[in-house]
């Protein structure tokens, strides 16, 4: 039997933690509001890696090794770790690739967008209505029978590589090859990060407070509206209250619309990014943040679905889709359009397809 | 006891599986899961439905039993 209470407890309090680490990130380096975010992120790995050439977002930020490592820890001390995958890996490739296309319309992923309201950022209000409409369509599907099939057991090496790949990412940034490009300090958002060891164990921390209490921040609103099940919203409550608390204490609060960081004022694009952001996530099974901590469990789908982000941002970039703090920009505009048909093909084919 | 075989989904799935199969309000259900994520889930939901869930675990695959 399970102890509800007790596992709120748990998530509660994983979730302050996340909130105060997530705040002390920006104090120690990071961008405002930008203690974490896994789109971001894995664009600046992108950008390190010269997928994409925007000098202003190239870092191969510790973090994000840090959280598939900090999972893949904490599913290895429980026995959790368990290689598995081949549910519909290039359908998850492309889901990736558009949650990412709606994320840089939003300037952040669904955790960055938590730490922006938490900053007084009023514009991620819009992104937030959106994120919960787009959960609202996945959710459509999900209850009508939507299914991207079974998973199976893989070797351990298929279910070990993207941590692999991981510890490879961090050997790259500390031995600085020439081939790895990084964004010079005062150059953008890729310069502006805590030092390499903070930024790991940070990632770690989460990495592994979040694979011990499966957060997501799109299934906690996915679980209220399918089984009225709180636990995981809270844990997304619980992020925003000590982020709120830690950014007050700091004095980096500041209510508004206009001149946020890392930010654009377009209401609707705002939303409408955060739209296909949350649609594609529940056809996905989970926030970005919960693939990382997924593939550090083993699980080979969801490290094809970071692969496909970190693609997508490259396209991002590459072709002009991501907004800037001075808007959207219209191929970004259309390839958000371009992705919520795309994810509403797929949501289809995976739901009425299987019927016939 | 009507017989569920969840292994290989991921949540939701399993849990909207069961929650379909509850609707028919059997007193009886057994279901096979094979990640610790959606044993959690589903006895949750069953629990919150008033069942009285037990688990078997064997070869990382767990059969809960609902009873009510």
């Amino acid at each position: 039997m399970i102890d509800t209470k007790k596992e709120r407890l748990v998530i509660v309090t994983a979730g302050l933690i996340t909130g105060v680490i997530a705040a002390g990130l920006t104090k120690l380096g990071n961008p405002a509001n930008m203690g974490f975010c896994i789109a971001c992120f894995l664009r600046d790995i992108s950008g390190a890696l010269g997928l994409h050439q925007a000098a202003a977002v190239q870092y191969i930020r510790p973090e994000i090794p840090g959280l598939v490592l900090g999972s893949l820890a904490a599913a290895l001390w429980k026995r959790e770790f368990s290689p598995r995958g081949g549910s519909a890996p290039v359908t998850r490739f492309v889901l990736g690739f558009f949650v990412m296309i709606g994320c840089l319309m939003f300037l952040g992923c669904p955790f960055r967008m938590i730490l922006r309201l938490a900053g007084g950022d009023g514009n991620a209000l819009f992104g937030f209505v959106g994120f919960a409409a787009g959960i609202l369509a996945g959710v459509f599907f999900l209850s009508r029978g939507y299914s991207l099939k079974r998973t199976y057991r893989q070797p351990a090496g298929e279910g070990g590589a993207l941590p692999a790949i991981m510890v490879i990412l961090l050997v790259l940034l500390v031995s600085a090859p020439g081939f790895i490009h990084f964004t010079e300090t005062g150059g953008g958002p890729g310069g502006s990060h805590a030092a390499i060891l903070v930024s790991l164990v940070a990632g770690l921390a989460v990495g592994a407070l979040a694979q011990r209490t499966r957060m997501c921040m799109v299934g906690g609103i996915r679980d209220l509206i399918l089984f009225r099940e709180p636990k995981l919203i809270l844990g997304f409550g619980a992020i925003f209250a000590a982020t709120l608390l830690g950014n007050l204490y700091l004095g980096v609060f500041h209510p508004g619309f206009a001149e946020q960081p890392v930010a654009h004022t377009d209401g609707l694009w705002n939303a409408l990014g955060m739209f296909l952001a949350g649609y594609g996530c529940v056809l996905l099974g989970g926030c970005p943040l919960r693939q990382l901590v997924l593939s550090g469990e083993g699980n080979t789908d969801s490290a094809t679905a970071v692969l496909g982000l970190m693609v997508g941002a490259a396209f991002a970039h590459n072709f002009g889709l991501a907004s800037s703090g001075a808007g959207p920009t219209g191929t970004g505009k259309l390839a958000v359009l371009t992705g919520v048909a795309v994810v509403s093909v797929i949501a289809c084919a995976n739901t009425f397809g299987k019927k016939q | 006891m009507e017989k569920l075989d969840a292994r290989g989904l991921s949540c939701p799935e399993p849990v909207i599986m069961i929650r379909k199969a509850m609707q028919s309000g059997g007193a009886a259900y057994e279901m096979v899961v094979d990640n610790p994520v959606s044993r959690e889930n589903v006895t949750r939901y069953a629990q919150h439905e008033g069942y009285t869930v037990s688990v078997t675990e064997g070869d990382g695959e767990y059969t809960l039993t609902m009873t009510k």
